[in-house]
């Protein structure tokens, strides 16, 4: 998927033998304009349109709403906890699998892309049996007085199993172009462990990691299916921005519930802006590697 | 520090790269580990270096055993073949590295790269990133950066594999100077053997995970202990012949084989460097026939390729400028040639 990311934000090199005629080339322009417009200029328009139908007084009412705004301190806090996780989780798997040859390997890498193979309905529903009342552990968590489904462990928990692939999956290419030869120069010089990762390993893999933090923390916010299954969706205490739309969705406040739509929108473009800035870093590390 | 390997063994899954070396290294000294690829050479640096360990057998530094040491306890200086400079610190930076993770006050880090930057011929570069440099530069910041700890050892991988071959040529005699100056045991590993024999004292001579030959330069290259470390040091003519009591019979053409008087008659080899083989106009006693098919201009001489129907065989010979302009030889000319040293080995198993 990454790869396909960065095959769209960088431009092929221009080869003169390869251009197609000026017409071609207008209809193929002219057919992806015309499909982005459709499929997301008009519908980003009409979320800001709704969000704005009542005025900017009602707007700001919308997401100053107290259950609004608990909704996006929820979603901050579960991608608080749960992207840090996936950094150093996803810094670990990458490091086992571009430096090691181990029994095993194949099926991590497998693993890695799990959560993006199955629904991530199928996810939270997995955290349901587990932890549920009427789960393997739910019960026993629940008399030690642990709730994590309906509660907040729930949605971290969730949102975690959801995003852990983005740094990892980022890391690896990288990590196996670079080769490790530096790390062995650092051994050799008398660097420990920790010296080798903290000053050669980790200012060689920045940009990666960055990006795949920025990818990661996308995700967790906008994470609605999975999230959705383990919190209960209880309005201003287990709603998290995603989950807080469809409330308002269903209570037919349309125009509250395109004001926080806004909100994930803006997020969204942030995030999309980060990305195209760090990828041509991580492209240019990349090179430098080969 | 005296360097001992003793009967070291390490195999990577079914190749064996070492079978059984054991070598010694005497202190000061610098040695070159010459052979073709995949003969061990570099697997015996890295397990030197503690970035592998052997399967069997022991290396020690000065009669200690360095067995329980990681490649970060042993203090010695590797420089990799492709430098493994670290691409995001500054030439300065890379230099202090060895320093700065020992925990080295900032005042002596500063004077100890100063000096060693002066020593490579670097002063002024030192706020440079390694993407900056030539290749050149490039290696002679990762030996500075190797040096920085002033390790025991100093063990080079294939340290002019990557340059053009006038900057080769200059680092080579640059290393020289350097080992002469600072006397540190000093290990390189090359599969060049001019490269070898220019710069190291001594030489050993590599082939499928054994030593064939240890011995100076001018030992291997005059008395060369087996077939393979003849074949590998230049080129050779190579004659299929019979051997029979101190003299070889190529074809119609008879060798005389000083020391080989015992031998008892067995086909064989015989090796003929081209500048063994002598180049006349005129028929003189025991000289044989040959066409000359090319002549090319080689370094200070000539290279002659001929042809001797009564060997059965081509061959190669080089001569100087002055005695081929003396001849002054055409293609397609006949001459005559004899064979002034010809050596022959014991069969190989």
């Amino acid at each position: 998927m990454s790869l396909l990311e960065r095959a769209v934000i960088v431009p092929p090199p221009r080869r003169v033998a390869l251009t197609e005629p000026a017409w071609v080339r207008r209809v193929v322009i002219g057919a992806g304009v015309v499909f982005l417009t459709l499929f997301v200029l008009v519908p980003l328009a009409a979320v800001l349109t709704a969000a704005l139908s009542h005025g900017a007084a009602a707007y700001a009412r919308s997401i100053s709403d107290p259950a609004a705004l608990r909704a996006l301190k929820l979603t901050l806090i579960a991608a608080a906890i749960a992207v840090p996780l996936n950094l150093v989780f996803g810094v670990a798997a990458s490091w086992a699998i571009a430096r090691f040859r181990f029994r095993g390997r194949a099926l991590l890498i497998t693993l890695i892309d799990l959560p993006l193979a199955v629904s991530p309905v199928i996810a939270g529903m997995v955290f349901v049996l587990l932890f549920g009342s009427h789960g393997l552990l739910g019960p026993w968590l629940q008399d030690h007085g642990w709730r994590v489904i309906f509660a907040l462990p729930g949605i971290v928990l969730a949102t975690t199993f959801v995003t852990f692939p983005f740094v990892a999956r980022e890391l690896i290419p990288l990590m196996e172009a670079q080769g490790s030869e530096e790390e062995e120069a650092a051994m050799v010089l008398g660097a420990s462990g920790w010296q080798m990762f903290v000053r050669i390993t980790l200012p060689k893999i920045k940009w990666g990691l960055l990006y795949g933090v920025v990818l990661c923390t996308a995700r967790a916010m906008g994470e609605f299916g999975a999230v959705s299954v383990v919190s209960g969706n209880v309005r201003g205490r287990t709603s998290t921005l995603p989950l807080h739309v469809e409330i308002l969705y269903n209570e037919y406040e349309y125009q509250a519930a395109f004001a926080v739509a806004s909100l994930l929108v803006l997020i969204g473009i942030a995030s999309l802006l980060a990305r195209r800035v760090i990828a041509a870093r991580v492209d240019r590390s990349r090179q430098e590697a080969t | 520090m005296t360097i001992t390997v003793s009967s070291i063994t390490k195999r990577f899954g079914s190749f064996t790269a070492l079978d059984d070396v054991s070598l010694e290294v005497p202190s000061g000294a610098l040695v070159a580990l010459l052979g073709p690829s995949g003969s061990g050479k570099t697997s015996l640096l890295r397990i030197l270096s503690g970035l592998e360990q052997p399967d069997h057998g022991s290396t020690l530094l000065d009669g200690v055993d360095l067995g329980s040491q990681s490649a970060r306890q042993r203090n010695v200086g590797l420089v990799f073949q492709h430098y493994a400079l670290f691409r995001h610190l500054d030439v300065f930076e890379n230099v202090a590295f060895a320093l700065r993770v020992r925990k080295v006050p900032n005042d002596v880090v500063e004077t100890r790269v100063r000096e060693l930057l002066q020593l490579i011929q670097l002063e002024g570069l030192g706020r440079r990133l390694p993407s900056q440099l030539s290749g050149g530069q490039r290696q002679r910041v990762a030996l500075a950066r190797a040096l920085a700890a002033r390790p025991r050892v100093l063990l080079l991988d294939e340290p002019f594999g990557a340059l053009d071959a006038q900057v080769r040529a200059e680092l080579r005699s640059w290393l020289r100077r350097l080992h002469d100056e600072i006397h540190l045991t000093t290990v390189f590993v090359t599969h060049d053997q001019d490269e070898a024999f220019e710069v190291a004292d001594r030489v050993v001579v590599m082939n499928h995970g054994k030593i064939e030959q240890v011995g100076t330069p001018a030992e291997v290259f005059e008395h060369p202990a087996n077939d393979f470390v003849m074949r590998f040091l230049g080129h050779v003519n190579v004659l299929e012949a019979h051997l029979e009591s101190g003299r070889a019979r190529v074809g119609d053409v008879v060798v005389e084989l000083a020391g080989h008087e015992e031998e008892s008659p067995r086909p064989g080899r015989v090796y003929v460097r081209p500048h063994e083989v002598e180049i006349g106009r005129a028929q003189t006693a025991g000289a044989f026939p040959a066409r000359v098919v090319r002549v090319t201009p080689l370094g200070g001489g000539l290279k002659i390729e001929l042809t001797a129907p009564s060997l059965g065989s081509s061959l190669r010979a080089e001569v100087d400028w002055e005695r081929g302009s003396a001849l002054g030889l055409r293609d397609g000319d006949d001459v005559f040639l004899s064979l002034r040293r010809a050596r022959v080995f014991a069969q190989a198993a």
